[in-house]
């Protein structure tokens, strides 16, 4: 187990590497630089641009090195914490994303937390009363949550949320609270704009899961272990906990990997209508102005997502199966 | 209550399936008893009802399923004077679940999925113990304990720990015994309990059964197909066919004076050793092979020099398992196949017979060039001259798979089913671009009559044919280009034993007509008699007999080929399976075989000609041996 724990973590390293390589190409792909964008911005606007001043800061940002150089600054850059300078902020990539990291993390795990809450009784449900009134109304509501584009249900919901709670439009606390020091009454008001986001970036997702976890289960059911279980003469619940729940779980844990980028990058749209202090809108906007290190730091950061994510997964399945666990390698 | 109360009394059992084109009755006024402490078998082929009897029994119907009418009296020896109907239990209601693998217990066919793979052994083992009796943590490992080593687990500590998928398919079935056994119940009802085993894990497996049930006392309701075993282990007989009982009484009557038509034809259909040579086996309902005027009969096939139609020479094939550590990974070879020589002469019909795992389908495949091999000569040879199979490419393979065809042993996933049976024959003309569509019309219309099926169901899917029909079609696709030679590879172990005689003599029929050769693939020796002409034993990889028909069976000379022809059930009371003799899994160990044939890294015998072509691997010292004898 140590071994293999040890050998994933050394097959994540060139990974990443790869990714960091691609991840800066495809920065520098679209013509120009930050510069140029500033430049054409500026002059759009009538204003006179001094060429020698724009050398100036081109030497300062270090585009004049050939490409190769800027990544390996960079790169290396990031391996002692450092993230790069963003251009439009005028600040340390560290120091702009900062906060924002927290709430996006605070989100997104309150967002798969909904997910699994709501969709695992409900899967269940269906599965083991398919085809009953239940079922088909359960399955209706996932399809139409399914469906609904988020924005939509986004403005929806903070309309209702505001004439029925009072909860201030858009942000995850009330005004009064930005750049406070974190008190009770912050904590409070965070919890009480986060349902907003956490259910309209969730329902399609928890629309998602139910559908699969129904499949899956259904799947299961059939299976003659289920058979074997009920002719011991355990009470049907108690079979469904142990035995064929815990085998169609399976699917759901290999897929933790592909939901934490998922969810962060999923969210950016509704973040932008609900102007959330989230990355996601920054990382558009990043793009958009071809912000290069602040940019490439959110790519990162995505991708190092993923493959840490799938780690977790692997390693979740390796516990949860013993037939992972112990069967590596038997196979033909 | 007396002795003499049945224990389980079925009394005019009739039980329906609501479907969405109507009531299906599965089950139609079946009575039987069974006395406490005996064995009673239920017989009949897949669709006569016998397993809804079962599973009405235990309270696990499925759910369109529904009890009609009628009784299950069960009369408790636990609780005497007291006697339950479970019809009218609640399914799911504590006295049932107290019943149910507290009273009365079930195993199953498949070994393999009954168990949950995520659960240790002795988990899921424990979990009925825990359900049915009041026994603390402690004694429940102790029970269990108890109960697996009873079973024949060698070590039984370290199999409380095991996981289902590391354990052998005999292994898997001995801890679904000990799971059914482990509150002792007093009744056993036993599903086709050693269908998916080879013969020698079955006769081990019978065996446990009886030893077990005498020793528990506990009475058995063997559910099988297989009039063998149920001679070999049945006091009383239940015969159903479509849902009906035919014919019922003590194990001597049924075999020895069988009234019932359908009863009769079914021990007809079964192929059996004692057969006179060129006897027929009688199926239910014979099909006739037509040939037409593009499918014309055919002399016996013939090679240039009188050469063998198919010559193997040292194949060897070897799987690498590779074991993962970080740094080093080791890697294991595992010799599926290992120096396999054998000829197939034109028109005979050569019969491989191996247990599961013994390297016969990966010759099957290294043959038809779907792997390829580390090492060995496949040479085919027609009037034409011969063929080097194994450095056949492109077109020349192409080409060259018009003589050798295959029939693969699954009838269910071997045909596509979104093609109908028109596309499916005539695709392999349509690959090799034979004639015109006309005449492609013409020539699948002859296959179909060829194999007995209707041409106007040309049209129809795969579907809405039995199995047997569909096994038709595929032969029928098979021989659409004309080979020399058909390679079978299990082609009837997935049919009920009177489709198993039709197609079996459909097969025999085609050979002699078209002139065909085949190499028979089979795991069941009474089968590979009754078609084969010369036979191969395969183990272990390697082939360790092989000799003519007869005298395979009047002089088996190999331990593995003697285990193996032990092992068989005969459908014949005279003829009892010697349990004692039954090898406990070491039959097919070739290090465990005893002195002139024993493989290890020190002894690598080859094979050693015992006259007449009766070969066997061994050391020549056996010559000797058997001149002293």
């Amino acid at each position: 187990m140590l071994d293999y724990l040890a050998r994933r973590i050394l097959v994540m390293i060139p990974t990443l590497i790869a990714i960091s390589v691609i991840t800066f190409i495809i920065i520098q792909l679209p013509p120009g630089d930050y510069l140029s964008t500033l430049i054409a911005e500026m002059e759009s606007q009538g204003e006179a641009v001094d060429p020698a001043k724009i050398e100036a800061l081109r030497a300062q940002y270090g585009l004049d090195k050939p490409m190769w150089e800027q990544y390996l600054v960079w790169a290396t850059g990031m391996l002692r914490g450092d993230f790069g300078y963003s251009f439009e902020y005028q600040l340390p990539v560290s120091d702009v994303v900062g906060d924002r990291v927290l709430m996006t993390i605070v989100l997104n795990f309150a967002t798969i937390l909904f997910i699994y809450v709501v969709s695992f009784p409900i899967g269940i449900y269906s599965a083991t009363h398919q085809y009953s009134v239940g079922d088909y109304g359960l399955t209706f509501i996932g399809f139409l949550g399914l469906a609904t584009p988020n924005f939509l249900l986004a403005l929806i919901l903070l309309y209702f949320a505001n004439v029925w709670f009072g909860t201030s439009i858009g942000g995850l606390m009330d005004p009064s609270y930005i750049d406070q020091p974190w008190s009770f009454g912050k904590v409070m008001s965070v919890l009480e704009h986060l349902w907003v986001p956490v259910v309209v970036i969730g329902t399609a997702g928890t629309a998602a899961m139910i559908r699969r976890l129904r499949a899956n289960l259904l799947d299961e059911l059939q299976k003659q272990y289920v058979v074997t279980a009920r002719a011991k003469g355990l009470p049907p619940f108690r079979a469904l906990m142990k035995y064929p729940l815990r085998m169609a779980m399976n699917p759901f844990i290999s897929d933790i990997g592909n939901m934490l980028p998922q969810v962060v990058s999923g969210s950016a749209v509704v973040s932008m209508v609900l102007s959330l202090p989230t990355t996601g809108p920054m990382l558009i906007n990043a793009l958009q102005s071809q912000d290069m290190y602040l940019a490439g730091s959110f790519l990162m950061f995505l991708a190092a997502l993923t493959v840490f994510g799938m780690l977790l997964s692997d390693l979740a399945l390796a516990w949860l199966d013993p037939r992972i666990r112990l069967g590596g390698g038997t196979a033909r | 209550m007396d002795r003499s109360t049945p224990l389980l009394r079925v009394h005019d059992l009739r039980i329906g399936f609501d479907l969405p084109e109507g009531r299906l009755v599965a089950v139609d006024g079946v009575s039987f008893q069974i006395r406490r402490g005996s064995t009673v078998a239920l017989v009949g082929e897949s669709g006569s009802g016998k397993s809804v009897v079962s599973q009405a029994i235990m309270g696990l119907l499925p759910r369109p399923a529904k009890i009609l009418g009628g009784s299950i009296l069960f009369a408790d020896p636990e609780k005497p004077g007291t006697i339950t109907d479970i019809v009218r239990l609640p399914v799911d209601g504590r006295e049932m679940r107290n019943v149910r693998g507290g009273r009365i217990s079930i195993i199953f066919q498949e070994p393999m999925t009954s168990l949950s793979p995520l659960h240790t052994v002795g988990n899921q083992i424990r979990e009925a113990l825990e359900l049915h009796r009041d026994v603390s943590a402690h004694e429940a490992t102790e029970l269990t304990r108890d109960m697996l080593a009873m079973v024949g687990f060698p070590d039984p500590d370290r199999a409380l720990k095991t996981y289902p998928f590391e354990l052998s398919g005999g292994l898997r079935q001995r801890a679904m015994i000990s799971m059914a056994l482990v509150c002792r119940p007093a009744l056993l009802i036993a599903d086709e309990p050693t269908t998916a085993l080879d013969v020698t894990i079955q006769a081990q497996i019978l065996k446990l059964i009886k030893d077990l049930q005498s020793e528990l006392n506990m009475a058995m309701l063997m559910i099988t197909h297989d009039l063998g075993v149920v001679s070999n282990v049945a006091e009383e007989v239940v015969v159903m066919y479509r849902g009906r009982v035919m014919e019922s009484g003590d194990v001597e009557d049924i075999f020895r004076r069988a009234q019932h038509p359908y009863l009769k034809a079914l021990m007809g259909a079964v192929p059996r050793f004692d057969m006179a040579p060129g006897e027929r086996l009688k199926p239910l309902r014979e099909i006739k092979a037509e040939t037409g005027h593009l499918l014309a009969d055919r002399p016996k096939a013939t090679t240039a020099d009188n050469a063998p139609m198919l010559a193997v020479e040292g194949l060897t094939k070897a799987y690498t398992i590779r074991k993962g550590g970080w740094v080093s990974t080791s890697r294991k070879s595992i010799k599926a196949l290992d120096d396999v020589s054998f000829t197939v002469q034109p028109g005979e019909c050569l019969g491989l017979v191996g247990e599961s795992g013994c390297g016969k389908t990966t010759l099957s495949k290294v043959i038809m060039r779907a792997l390829t091999p580390d090492a060995g000569k496949v040479t085919f040879t027609d009037e034409t001259g011969p063929t080097d199979v194994l450095a056949l490419d492109g077109n020349r393979l192409t080409e060259f798979r018009q003589k050798l065809q295959f029939v693969f042993q699954d009838p269910f996933s071997s045909l596509n089913p979104r093609m109908t049976v028109f596309d499916i024959i005539a695709e392999p003309l349509v690959i090799h671009g034979i004639g015109d569509p006309a005449w492609r019309r013409e020539m699948v219309s002859e296959l179909m009559r060829l194999v007995g099926l209707d041409v106007r169901h040309l049209n129809r899917y795969p579907h809405s044919f039995s199995g047997g029909q569909r096994q038709r079609i595929g032969i029928a696709r098979a021989l659409a280009l004309k080979p020399k030679m058909l390679i079978c590879d299990e082609p009837v172990s997935a049919l009920d034993v009177s489709i198993q005689a039709q197609v079996l003599n459909l097969l025999k029929d085609l050979k002699e007509k078209l002139g065909l050769t085949y190499l028979f693939i089979s795991h069941n020796l009474a089968v590979v008699d009754y078609v084969a002409d010369r036979i191969a034993v395969m183990c272990a990889g390697r082939i360790v007999e092989l000799a003519p028909r007869e005298a395979l069976f009047r002089d088996p000379v190999h331990p593995y080929t003697q285990a193996l022809l032990a092992a068989v059930p005969d459908p014949d009371l005279d003829n009892p399976l010697d349990f004692d003799a039954v090898m406990d899994g070491r039959a097919s160990n070739p290090a465990a075989w005893s002195a002139p044939f024993t493989v290890d890294d020190s002894h690598m015998p080859g094979f050693v000609e015992l006259g007449d072509g009766h070969f066997v691997r061994a050391d020549p010292a056996i010559l000797n041996l058997r001149l002293a004898s």
